[in-house]
């Protein structure tokens, strides 16, 4: 028996209903965030709830910008997860998007050791399989 | 309710293991647990509560009572990572106040080296196959986050907003390895430089080889007495002056990264033992990583923020300095089976009672060379600094 070969080896998100807007929008290009209409604080990541004040009422999907600054990163030498193994080295960060909260993410589209605290840095969706997209940070094009 | 020296630790027992390849993580857990009571002068019929933490997949509260076939009247399995154990001793500290028990074991036992755990570099498998939660993993671990990476960005920052120098993580690693030296059973012995530290294989930047902690098997116990209990024991006992217990995450997407769990612990613990930090002879602190003994001194409120690179500094840390610190070694360089905060408990009693005494392990009160410390701190970090973690504080002292 064959079977075909896995392209994508990395793991991948489980999306529940909480978080399926989020995805949905990373498929079409958009980077969504939640805004509580109660207290107005944003929060990431997504929850069906908000997490600041506990409002009953779910927090409301926004478009980010998709604009912000590298917070911190570290370069991974090792990991020794399939499809991370194969990739390093990788710049793992913590990017402040523009309307202030942060997310892990990856930096690609440039050297690691180009990478610094306080760079600026664009979203960019990359397809990982048919129902996942997932959202990278690239330096911003000036 | 003071809860002061409403307990005290009659008992510990540190696994001699590095490497176990034939024993399960329950005889290990068995075996400190034996050890601890013999070293208390108490027996299995004392034992009415169980506290136990292990790595997944799991040990469990009610599978280990029926490996070592006890029937407490009190079960405890919090897990909050390798911080646990001082949360065991603060939740030990409350139910014998509150007359539920008299006697408890806190223990831990693992084979994460024999078992070839990828303890802080294999990500998100490191426990077997992946299973990735909707929420937060799904949205952390899709980028390959691993243990030592977590705290590797954390320290990139502390560098970033302070100035902390390599030179100064590095500097953690040498006290800790020179203090093993002391130690026979420690997995690592023999000296380091400041300069081997910085020349090891990067992990993840800024974190080289050296500034991690050991895999190693092991395990250890703890046992805990009421008052009256501990009157009786065969050893003196070390009391319970005061207990901090916290958690730190990332707080919806804001929090401030060089704000550990230490910072809220802290306060509760000292408030609660009414002792300051001049009063502390020596400290047991969580060393998963060079930059968390150095952010937990910050934390604890031991020097300000952004000063740990110097408070480390300077020999500061040895035996022999101003704040001795981790003098078994650490989980830099003596073992580490992938939880560690019980050795801080079973290290810290060991001194405070003066075991070492006559030897240069022993660590000496600050008053007076000649006694062994009167107050020692120890502080456990569970999780990981850069996306949640915990934190537990417990002061000790002697009679």
């Amino acid at each position: 028996m064959t079977t075909a070969p896995q392209q994508y080896k990395k793991l991948l998100p489980a999306i529940s209903g909480e978080t399926r807007p989020f995805w949905e929008a990373c498929k079409r290009g958009e980077l969504l965030i939640q805004r509580c209409a109660k207290c107005g604080k944003y929060q990431f990541y997504p929850r069906g709830f908000c997490s600041h004040c506990w409002a009953a009422e779910p927090p409301q999907w926004v478009k980010a910008s998709g604009k912000g600054k590298v917070y911190t990163f570290t370069i991974t030498y090792q990991n020794r997860s399939p499809g991370y193994a194969e990739e390093v080295p990788y710049v793992l960060a913590l990017v402040e998007l523009e309307e202030g909260v942060r997310m892990f993410t990856n930096i690609v589209d440039c050297k690691p050791q180009d990478v610094h605290i306080g760079m600026p840095v664009e979203v960019v969706f990359r397809k990982a399989t048919e129902e996942v997209t997932i959202p990278y940070f690239r330096p911003a094009k000036p | 309710m003071d809860l002061r020296r409403a307990a005290a630790i009659v008992g510990v027992y540190e696994h001699p293991t590095r490497y176990a390849p034939d024993k399960s993580e329950q005889l290990i857990i068995a075996e400190s647990i034996i050890g601890a009571l013999n070293d208390a002068g108490l027996e299995k019929k004392d034992v009415d509560a169980l506290f136990v933490a292990a790595m997944p997949p799991g040990i469990t509260g009610y599978g280990l009572c029926d490996y070592l076939n006890l029937y407490p009247r009190w079960v405890d399995s919090t897990n909050v990572g390798g911080g646990s154990f001082e949360f065991h001793l603060s939740h030990a500290l409350t139910a014998i106040a509150a007359g539920r028990i008299q006697c408890a074991v806190i223990a831990y036992g693992s084979t994460a080296r024999s078992g070839g755990v990828a303890v802080g570099t294999g990500g998100a498998t490191r426990w077997g196959q992946a299973r990735i939660a909707p929420v937060p993993d799904s949205f952390e671990d899709i980028y390959g986050t691993t243990t030592v990476g977590l705290y590797a960005m954390v320290a990139q920052r502390h560098m970033h907003e302070y100035g902390t120098k390599p030179e100064q993580l590095a500097e953690i690693a040498v006290t800790m390895r020179y203090h093993a030296s002391m130690n026979p059973h420690a997995m690592y012995r023999d000296p380091i430089t400041v300069e081997d530290v910085l020349t090891s294989r990067m992990i993840s930047s800024p974190l080289h080889l050296l500034d991690c902690c050991v895999i190693s098997d092991g395990g250890g116990a703890v046992v805990v007495a009421s008052p009256s209990l501990a009157r009786s024991a065969k050893k003196k006992p070390v009391w319970v002056l005061g207990v901090g217990e916290s958690i730190a995450h990332q707080g919806g997407g804001w929090r401030d990264l060089m704000e550990m769990a230490a910072y809220q612990s802290a306060p509760q613990a000292f408030r609660m033992a009414g002792v300051t930090h001049q009063d502390v002879d020596m400290c047991m602190i969580y060393d998963s990583f060079t930059i968390t003994v150095l952010m937990t001194f910050e934390n604890l409120g031991f020097c300000k923020r952004g000063e740990g690179g110097a408070f480390v500094s300077g020999g500061r840390l040895r035996i022999d300095g101003e704040m001795p610190t981790n003098p078994d070694g650490g989980g830099l360089s003596s073992n580490h089976p992938g939880m560690r905060g019980i050795f801080l408990l079973i290290e810290a009693t060991k001194q405070l009672r003066g075991d070492y005494a006559g030897t240069p392990r022993q660590v000496h009160a600050r008053r007076n060379r000649s006694e062994p410390p009167s107050i020692a701190l120890c502080h456990g970090t569970g999780g990981a600094l850069g996306s949640r973690h915990s934190g537990g504080t417990v002061i000790l002292g002697r009679d």
